[in-house]
Formats: C-alpha cells, structure tokens, sequence
C-alpha cells in the first residue's frame, strides 16, 4: 500500500514537472510583457512576479499592431484550406476505398508519392505556378489568399485518413441506399459523409492547426502586410520592436491566445488517441 | 430465392455503373491539385536544375551537371549538409525516446491525468514561430538559461550567437514543440500492449523498470523504429526555428539544407543552385520515406 502511494507520488512529481516545463516558456513570456519600464527586464536573479507590473505593454502594442487583421487573415486562410482538404480528401477517397477501376492502383500510387515530396523541396517551383497563375497578393486580396490556400488544398494524408474510414463502413448501407435509387454522389454525401464525421473533424483540427501555425509558404509570398497571417506578423515584430522584449513578448502572448482557446476547447480531440491515424510525416 | 436474384441484378448494375466514368470524377479535382502543386514542381525542380539562369533569369541556358559540380565543390554547401546531419542526430534520438518516457508516465490511471496531457501537448499547438521568440528570449544572453547555468558555476555564453551553442539551443525548440506529438503516438500505441504480460511480469516479481524495458520497449520497436524515421524526415525538413532564432548563423553554423535553397532561391535569386541542392534534398529524403514506407507503413497503404 504505502509503495503503491509512493509511485503515484512519483508520477505525480514527474508529469508535474513536465508540465511546468511545456509552459514556462510561455509564462516567462507573459511575465516579461507585464513589466513595466521601471523594472530592468534583464536584472540577475530574474524576477517571475513583476514589480512594476503594467497592462501598457499589450495596449501599446495591441494599437500598433493590427492583430485583428492578421488573425482575420490566419482564420480565413486556415478555414478554406480546412474545407478544401475535406471536400477534396473525401471525394478521392471514396472510390479508392470502395470502387474497382482501370488504373485504380497507378493513381492510388501516385497519391502515394506525393506523401515523399517535401514541400520544402518544391517551394521554388511553387513559387514559380502560383506567380503564373496571378495567385499573389500585388494582383488584389483574393488572389492572394488563393495563392495562399490552393497549394495545400489537397494532401495525400486526408486521403489514406478518409479511405481508411470509408473502408470500416458496411457495404450493405451503401447497397441498401442503391436499392432506394440513391446516386453514388448521394451515397457519398448522405451515407459516408455523416458516418465518418468523427475522422472529418479529425482531419479538420488537424489541418487547421497545421494551416494556422504555417510560416514558411505566407512568409515567401506574401508582400503586403494586409495579408499577413499570425505567424508572419508575429515574426515582423521581432524587427519592429529591435531589442524592446517588452512589446515582443506582449504581442506574442496576444497572437498564441486564438489558437489556445481553440486547443482547449477542442482538447478531447488531441489528447484523446483518436488522431493515431492523423500522423504526419 | 427472389430476394438473391434481385440483389445480384443490382450488384452487376452497380459494378458496371461503378466502371464507367465516376470513380475519375471522383479523384479529378485532387488530382489536378495533387498535378499542379506537386507533380509538375517535383519535375521542375529536376529540370531547373540543369539549367544556368545566372546570366538571363529568362533566358536559361543548359548546364549539364555544372550546378552540381558548383554546389558539390563549395565548401559552403558541405557546411549545410553537415549542420543538417548534426541536426537530425541532436533532434531524433531525444524525440525517439524521451517521449515514450513521457507517454508510459500518463499512461496510468491517476487523477488529473488529462490535464498532464493537455498541458504537455500545448506546445504542439502554437505556432513554432512564438514558440522560437519565446526561446530566443531564453536564450539571450542575460537570459533565464544562462542565468540557471549561473547557478550551476558556468559563466554566461551566447547561446545564439557563439557556434559552438547555436545548433543546440535551435535543436532545443524543436525538441521542446516535439515531445508532446510523439508522447501522442506512443500513448496510442501503449495502449495496444496486451496487459496481461505486465501482469505475468508482476508475477516473476518484475519492478517498474525492467517491466518497461523487457516488456514494453520489445512490443513497441515498430513504433520506435516509425518515430525515428518520421522525426528525421522533420528534421531535415528544419526551417522556420532557424529563420526566427539565427538566420543560418552565427557564421553559418546554423545554415541547414532548407534554409540554404530558401536563401538561394528567394533572397539571392539563383534558381540554378536553389534548385540542384533542393534535388539533392529530395534525394536524401526520399530514402528516409523509402525505408519508412516499405518497412513500417507499408500495412497503412496498401490498396
């Protein structure tokens, strides 16, 4: 009995630990913003509780900074490229798990490869198309989010992750419903879409927060600032605030704060085990 | 006997529907993404890599191997391949196992236990960028990090900006946005583990310990092996820490594969080099996801 308590006491200590580690970047974040000019941010020891503690620093840099704008920007971007890939997932999906068709295995194995090509790899190129194609932001506001969304509106992942629930579904339903004359289209949206809606809202978190955290891409083709997204307005602040950590550290904290309330509210969908099949690479 | 001949029509009706046209409406429009994003890139990649556009961005001339040769003589690019390299074996191995400490740690039934998990998971949520400030900002030289060293005796040292330092303190945040993705896989895989051979182990008076390393170590080295070669893929792929926290330096000692094309391709314009060491990048990748896919997913993709 008494070593029974004892482990738990350990595991307790151990995940406590964790814990405090996963966020002590994030409140040593936070305690800097909150101190004001009176306090030297940089003393030894550093101070957790500030002292001069202050509110001005997220005002003044909430005034500066159109938050609002770049997280409307990261919403919209992440939103349609999270409804792109289920549209899209889910139609390839379906005849791959479910349809017997000439060249069925040369397409499945093309889907297949692209899980092989970086993106980092091919982002020259990319560049390249979506120039060519006028997606960029100095040809007006909605070519420019397109140029944004339509490179990552389809993966090869949402693919295998929607086939690989389409295959657990009775055949019988679908047979049922072509006895009733429902179109293979209807047989698609009205019996595999409803009852995969777990995996959907799956692959739609996770694409979400893929999308939303995105820097690389935003920051190679984005040269307006009325287009940006969060990531890229957040590392602009590194430039324009040089060596003031106060308004880094605050404008920060305000652009983690969106997708926090998300993971939070979501949180069953990621601690739960159900995203094993969401893995990527 | 009605009833079976009535559904065998519809069966045949059904496959013949099937044959025609429909399963290609269904993949077109992911096709034509999958075509336009990464089938005619991946080609061009190749063929731009045998072009020369130094002279005329838009009259390229054929170069044979020559951007090749170029990159593969500069002592710059070998740099690049090693800092990559140094990366991978600084990163994979602490993501490989420490995460699977973690995860048999909540994988217990305690109270609080989804707290630990959300709260271990956080990071993996946030955008890498703020998770790269808030460890520059660690990391600066009258920082938390070299104030906690202090403690220790050692005197302060420029984690960002001395080479010796950078690679590890970039290594660092991607180690720390990694733990609680893989903790999730392995927590998922853990539960797998048939528990009656921890109880046959408790019988032959088995500790903690050695019932994890004789136990669950041997039923999860799929997963381990998966994990390896996923957080390799990943860490060849490193850009975003870099570019937040070092821009590639100090002198260079934090330039990596990825960040190198970026630099090539967007801020110097040399499509010919971008493109040469991005096939090389290609190359190197395409054997970690050769391995991966014939030895541990092969199940999940097969037709």
């Amino acid at each position: 009995m008494m070593k029974k308590h004892l482990n738990g006491f350990f595991i307790h200590l151990f995940l406590i630990i964790m814990s405090f580690l996963s966020l002590f970047p994030f409140m040593w974040l936070i305690s800097t913003a909150l101190k004001g000019m009176d306090e030297n941010i940089f003393q030894y020891p550093p101070v957790f509780i500030p002292r001069d503690f202050t509110l001005k620093n997220f005002i003044n840099v909430w005034h500066q900074i159109p938050f609002l704008l770049y997280f409307l920007n990261s919403f919209i971007v992440a939103g349609f490229t999270v409804i792109l890939n289920l549209i899209f997932s889910s139609l390839a999906a379906y005849p791959l798990a479910r349809m017997e068709f000439k060249g069925k295995r040369i397409l499945f194995s093309l889907v297949l490869s692209t899980i092989m090509i970086p993106f980092q790899a091919i982002m020259l190129p990319v560049y390249l198309i979506v120039l060519k194609l006028h997606l960029v932001d100095s040809y007006g506001i909605a070519p420019g989010y397109l140029g944004l969304i339509l490179p990552f509106a389809v993966n090869a992942f949402g693919i295998f992750l929607m086939r690989q629930a389409f295959l657990t579904i009775p055949k019988e339903m679908e047979e049922a419903a072509f006895i009733d004359g429902c179109s293979v289209f209807n047989i698609w949206r009205k019996i595999l879409l409803p009852m995969t809606a777990p995996t959907l809202a799956v692959l739609a978190i996770f694409t979400f927060i893929g999308s939303w955290g995105e820097f690389l891409w935003p920051s190679i083709v984005l040269t307006k600032k009325t287009l940006y997204t969060l990531p890229v307005g957040v590392n602009d602040l590194q430039g324009l605030f040089s060596a003031n950590w106060r308004y880094i550290a605050a404008g920060s904290v305000i652009s983690v704060i969106p997708i926090i309330i998300f993971f939070v509210s979501l949180q069953k969908y990621f601690v739960s085990g159900s995203n094993e099949g969401a893995v990527k690479g | 006997m009605h009833l079976l001949l009535l559904t065998y029509i519809i069966y045949i009706n059904m496959n013949n529907f099937y044959k025609k046209y429909i399963p290609y409406l269904f993949l077109l429009p992911a096709m034509i993404f999958l075509a336009v994003f990464f089938f005619i890139p991946f080609f061009q990649t190749i063929i731009l890599s045998f072009f020369d556009y130094s002279a005329d961005i838009y009259n390229p001339v054929f170069a044979g191997f020559n951007n090749y040769k170029h990159i593969f003589t500069s002592e710059e690019f070998y740099q690049t391949l090693f800092n990559t390299f140094l990366f991978l074996i600084l990163v994979v191995p602490f993501l490989s196992i420490f995460p699977l400490i973690v995860a048999v740690f909540i994988n217990q039934k305690i109270k609080g236990i989804n707290i630990y998990k959300v709260l271990i998971y956080l990071p993996v949520v946030v955008s890498i960028v703020v998770v790269a400030i808030a460890f520059k900002w660690l990391f600066a030289q009258q920082g938390m990090v070299n104030f906690i060293f202090s403690l220790a005796g050692y005197s302060p040292v420029g984690w960002l900006t001395d080479t010796k330092f950078a690679m590890i303190s970039v290594a660092a945040v991607t180690i720390y946005k990694g733990i609680g993705y893989y903790m999730m896989i392995y927590l998922s895989a853990l539960i797998g583990v048939p528990k009656d051979l921890y109880e046959a182990a408790d019988c032959d008076g088995a500790n903690a310990l050695s019932k994890h390393i004789y136990v669950t170590v041997p039923h999860l080295m799929p997963i381990i092996a998966l994990v390896v070669t996923i957080s390799s893929i990943s860490a060849l792929k490193v850009f975003t820490e870099i570019y937040v926290m070092t821009k590639g330096g100090p002198l260079n000692s934090t330039k990596t594969m990825v960040y190198y094309i970026y630099e090539r391709a967007f801020e110097n314009l040399d499509l010919s080099l971008a493109s040469a060491a991005s096939v090389v990048l290609l190359l190197i990748i395409l054997i970690f996801s050769v391995i991966n896919i014939t030895f541990f997913e092969n199940k999940r993709y097969k037709l």
